[in-house]
């Protein structure tokens, strides 16, 4: 009863976050809403029982990817209206909900054919934070790993992307300035 | 319609991934696109938690922390590039990307 209550108004919430997303023409907007967004996606997976991973979602998303975003937007003119690619509405709708259908029955239609086992089974004595930590650092601890090597190379890359020339906008410099720079080795192109 | 099943997580997944594919294809902003492609990695974490927990299995659930681990360092990546050509050309449009083109 309360898990169908807290499912239907848990989806309207997202759904209309992520809608308000993708067709406002303002930028803060966009991220304020899909922050939102994540927020309320973090209930269906305490709904679910998957209690680490709501805590995670909140902290990763809404915390870090959130925060970066609008550390990002720093950088950018988001005063200025977005202009939209002005093509056909609906097929770009029918397009949107075949392939979403198509993405999901592919995925769903063998397992529900195959009635799988658990490979992992959640132990019931134990809580989710518990069970996930003894199946991450068991079964899956060379792609945990692997992530974080990938994280440290994703942070290493944005630091040098970003962190280079930081007092100069090359945006309002002249061709000639950028193209000494360039001969100096001192700006990435 | 009170009992909550797989099915019904898996059409609100296919509903949130197909507004996210309405971004990705009349965005023009890249940022905006950006925001999209996190509506798309959200949609699938949503149907890997329900799988996991209808089949009482963790598996979903050690993917979608993987997802996630990917959707940061995308971020972090692909917000760099972003900055750097923002502070070469002046805007981010898709339609600037073109100088490529023979």
């Amino acid at each position: 009863m309360f898990e169908a209550i807290a499912f239907y108004l848990f989806a309207f919430l997202t759904i209309s976050m992520f809608y308000i997303t993708v067709t406002t023409s303002q930028a803060l907007y966009a991220l304020t809403a899909l922050a939102a967004g994540m927020i309320f996606i973090s209930a269906f997976f305490f709904i679910l029982g998957a209690d680490f991973l709501g805590a995670i979602q909140i902290i990763v998303y809404t915390g870090a990817v959130m925060a970066l975003y609008a550390f990002g937007m720093m950088f950018f003119d988001t005063t200025r209206a977005v202009k939209e690619k002005q093509g056909n509405k609906y097929i770009v709708v029918g397009m949107s909900t075949f392939a979403a259908i198509l993405v999901v029955a592919i995925f769903a239609a063998p397992m529900l054919a195959s009635n799988p086992t658990a490979l992992y089974p959640i132990a019931s004595d134990i809580g989710n934070t518990q069970a996930v930590g003894m199946v991450l650092f068991t079964k899956y601890l060379i792609p945990f790993e692997l992530a974080a090597v990938m994280l440290l190379v994703a942070m290493i890359g944005g630091i040098v992307l970003a962190g280079k020339k930081m007092d100069l906008s090359l945006s309002v410099m002249s061709e000639a300035d950028i193209d000494t720079l360039e001969e100096n080795k001192k700006v990435l192109s | 319609m009170m009992e909550i099943g797989l099915n019904h997580y898996l059409i609100l997944s296919t509903i949130l991934f197909a507004i996210g594919l309405v971004g990705v294809m009349r965005r023009k902003n890249l940022l905006l696109l950006f925001f999209a492609t996190e509506i798309l990695l959200n949609s699938v974490n949503i149907a890997f938690a329900a799988i996991s927990h209808y089949y009482g299995d963790l598996t979903g659930q050690m993917f979608a922390f993987f997802v996630i681990a990917i959707a940061a360092s995308e971020v972090a990546i692909g917000l760099g590039l972003l900055i750097v050509w923002y502070k070469r050309h002046g805007n981010i449009d898709l339609d600037t990307l073109a100088n490529m083109k023979g």
